[in-house]
């Protein structure tokens, strides 16, 4: 098993999707068991044995299981698709390698880990060889984590190469027999895993000595936010809150722990002011808010990092300064009577472009041409230059690379040291048990009782996020 | 009152019904099809009409019935070519493309037209799809000759809905076409190609669109005359919605559809002049807006509709 390891945009998604077929290299050839496989073809790819989980999976929702690992297998002009032939080799796949999945329920109704059994049986019904996975762990919870690594021992075991693809040095660490790691598109060493140990590895992925940001002693505060018992209506197919009380203090940063979709985006949308308790209280410095709404969260002090930087956070195809000022176009200091100070908008970006280390053209570049960490920075730049009392991080360092990591941990820390209280809604555990002084689990809704820095294993953290209450103690 | 529902128990009316069924089946299959794979195809209104003058044509100018057929189906899938080669492998906007096929396969149509005959006031006459009644079963009271004392093309759409239920959900070609239009990188991971699939779909579908109008032109009637398909075609875009995206209940729904229409007309005679006649014309259209919002409200649409798809784009 090799590890393919390096930091965000070092260029890893990119070689295995000209290994697979679905980019054209420039230059160089692709060999697979001695034989050059032609550029762009995915089917040529497939037909060598090589097997490929995406890290966006590449799932039909509205299908079948099956509908959907069978897909391309048989001849395209057949008059019938063998539909109980499929589901026996389906079964049997399942049973052989830990993979349990029923063949006929539609993928929209599994759960992500689900899903990814579907994506490695795809690989395995067509009986690859080489099987590559994108960020596998990405979207498990530790337990999953764990079933996944079993299955793919088990895979070893029957003989076949898995190429894993991940920044997370630890996984690495458990799961790779040597570890490749590349930097900024190149291959920048070899090593084989016992022979080597976490701190080198990340120098290697960095090219320098990591130090990760020193974290004081927690100092807290009187309490900012108080939520009281507080539920919210049900949006779709996202999942409300339901009796969650929860306080934010001065100096301290609290994590929300949990696998996505267990009303995480509830909890922020309620701290944004995009979302209003149906039932419960809630109190920001002391007041409950009667007119509840983002514009009444930002004047209270609340500065939001969400979710999602390209859908919610940026407007792709405005520019830099006009996405600075986006939250504050209406004060005295960006407009007058009704008309736009550009000059104070642009002096503003500027600032936030030198203070916060931004890589970009310049004010007036179109935010769609940033990398996902200089938009983040700018993000931050935006929320925390206000000095704000409450912040909302929401998955505040999801798919950024460990320096930018780095640097958005040092300034949440920074804003603690201030006394602001911090909300940490993350789905990295290890970000929450490096930053989160104190820190509640979500799941279905409901936010486990909270529990001090190291005061709960990482698997009772696991235990926690999967949905098993908690054991009286 | 009674009148009025004696209008149901009559077998001209049911015979009339699914005559007036045919071409909307034809051409809601080819956009069904066409939508499943995530093209939206609002070429179909031009191609029906491009199909009718086709269709009619080939057979006024000394062809067979059958080779108006072929030739209509071609020409639709010609369009298809068209409207497909702009929206998938160019990605182009599916709603501006497809209201540029249905205008340019409208003035093509009657410049043509113009061009081929330009002495004639009166639109010439073909001979057309005659009645074909299948023996035994077009006895039956009221449903058989209904059903089984149509021409020839209708038996030929009954078929075409068969054949595609069957592709769509029995074939392997069906599970890509349907996974197109749902998530088109599950079938570029399977090694199929996006874009054949698409390009395919809307070739079929389109050739599938122009039948349906040359049933207008070749069986419902037998000349070409201009506005003759009249909104037909956005009609049966309706109809795939209201059939939540699978052939069986779109079939129901275009013989619903028909079936209020050959009933309004019905009933301008019954209510003689009382009443006026264009609040009936306006019925089977604020019927099927009724039956969308009742039935369509919890369609599940195919993902990928109306999104392109460009290989190694994130």
């Amino acid at each position: 098993m090799v590890a393919l390891l390096g930091e965000n945009g070092a260029g890893k998604t990119t070689l295995m999707n000209i290994l697979f077929g679905h980019y054209v290299a420039d230059d160089g050839t692709v060999e697979a068991f001695g034989t050059e496989l032609p550029p762009g073809d995915p089917r040529a790819a497939l037909d060598a044995g090589i097997g490929m989980v995406h890290q966006h999976f590449t799932l039909a929702d509205n299908m079948t299981v099956l509908e959907n690992i069978a897909l391309g297998t048989e001849p395209l002009f057949a008059p019938r698709f063998r539909r109980e032939a499929a589901r026996q080799k389906i079964r049997k796949l399942s049973a052989d390698f830990g993979l349990e999945v029923h063949p006929d329920s539609l993928v929209s109704a599994l759960t992500v880990g689900e899903r990814q059994r579907v994506e490695i049986l795809k690989a395995l019904y067509r009986d690859a060889r080489i099987l590559i996975l994108d960020e596998p762990t990405a979207v498990l919870t530790p337990l999953e984590t764990d079933a996944l690594f079993s299955t793919l021992r088990k895979l070893v075991a029957e003989g076949l190469s898995i190429i894993f693809i991940s920044h997370k040095l630890n996984e690495v660490m458990a799961i790779s027999d040597r570890v490749v790691v590349l930097r900024a598109g190149k291959v920048a060493g070899e090593r084989r895993t016992a022979e080597t140990d976490r701190k080198a590895l990340a120098a290697l992925m960095v090219g320098q000595d990591l130090v990760p940001p020193p974290v004081p002693p927690v100092v807290t505060g009187p309490a900012l936010l108080i939520m009281e018992n507080v539920s919210t209506p049900r949006r779709g197919t996202g999942t409300p809150l339901s009796g969650v009380t929860l306080s934010l203090h001065s100096g301290e940063i609290t994590g929300v722990a949990g696998v996505s979709g267990n009303g995480q985006a509830a909890l922020a949308g309620l701290l944004s002011g995009l979302e209003t308790p149906q039932s419960g209280s809630m109190a920001v410095q002391g007041h409950a808010p009667d007119n509840w709404s983002p514009v009444a969260a930002l004047e209270a002090g609340i500065a939001r990092i969400p979710e999602d930087r390209h859908a919610v956070g940026a407007i792709a195809d405005m520019s830099v300064m006009e996405n600075v000022i986006s939250e504050r176009y209406r004060t005295p200091r960006f407009s007058k009577h009704g008309f736009m100070d550009w000059k104070a908008a642009r002096n503003f970006a500027e600032e936030i472009i030198r203070d916060y280390d931004v890589k970009c053209p310049g004010p007036d570049a179109r935010i769609r041409l940033l990398s996902g960490g200089n938009m983040q920075k700018l993000i931050l730049g935006r929320a925390l230059d206000p000095e704000p009392v409450i912040i909302l991080a929401n998955q505040p360092t999801r798919g950024l690379d460990v320096g930018a990591i780095a640097y958005v941990h040092g300034r949440l820390l920074e804003a603690r040291a201030r006394g602001a209280a911090v909300l940490l809604i993350s789905e990295d555990l290890d970000e929450i048990l490096t930053l989160a002084d104190r820190t509640v689990v979500i799941s279905g809704g409901r936010l486990s009782v909270p529990s001090a820095r190291g005061e709960r294993t990482v698997r009772e953290l696991g235990e926690l996020m999967a949905g098993h209450a908690e054991a009286a103690a | 009152m009674t009148e009025a529902f004696d209008i149901l128990l009559q077998t001209s009316f049911w015979v009339a019904a699914i005559r007036i069924a045919s071409p909307l089946i034809f051409a809601t299959m080819g956009e069904l099809i066409c939508e499943r794979a995530g093209v939206l195809n609002l070429g179909i209104e031009g191609i029906m009409v491009a199909g009718a003058f086709a269709g009619w044509f080939t057979v006024y100018s000394g062809g067979d019935l059958w080779a108006g057929v072929l030739v209509a189906a071609l020409t639709g899938a010609a369009f298809g070519l068209l409207h497909s080669t702009l929206t998938v492998p160019l990605g182009l906007s599916q709603h501006v493309v497809g209201i540029g096929v249905t205008l340019l396969a409208t003035s093509l149509t009657y410049f043509t037209y113009r061009l081929a005959l330009p002495e004639v006031t009166s639109p010439p006459k073909i001979e057309a799809f005659q009645p074909l009644p299948i023996a035994l079963l077009s006895d039956i009271p009221l449903v058989g000759p209904a059903l089984f004392a149509q021409t020839p093309l209708t038996y030929l759409a009954y078929v075409t809905v068969a054949v595609v239920a069957w592709a769509l959900y029995r074939t392997p070609l069906g599970l890509a076409v349907r996974a197109a239009g749902e998530n088109p990188s599950s079938v570029e991971a399977q090694g199929i190609s996006v874009t054949a699939i698409r390009m395919g779909a809307v070739m079929v579908g389109s050739a599938l669109m122009a039948v349906g109008g040359a049933f207008l032109t070749m069986s419902a009637f037998n000349s070409f005359f201009f506005e003759m398909v009249n909104g037909r075609g956005w009609i049966c875009i309706a109809l795939v919605v209201f059939g939540s995206w699978r052939p069986g209940k779109a079939l129901i729904g275009a013989v619903l559809f028909a079936a209020f229409d050959a009933y309004q007309v019905r009933l301008q005679q019954v209510t003689g002049g009382v009443v006026p006649y264009q609040l009936f014309l306006m019925l089977p259209y604020l019927l099927s807006i009724l039956a969308l919002v009742l039935v369509a409200r919890r369609a599940t649409y195919p993902k990928a509709l109306m999104v392109p798809y460009q290989k190694g784009e994130r």
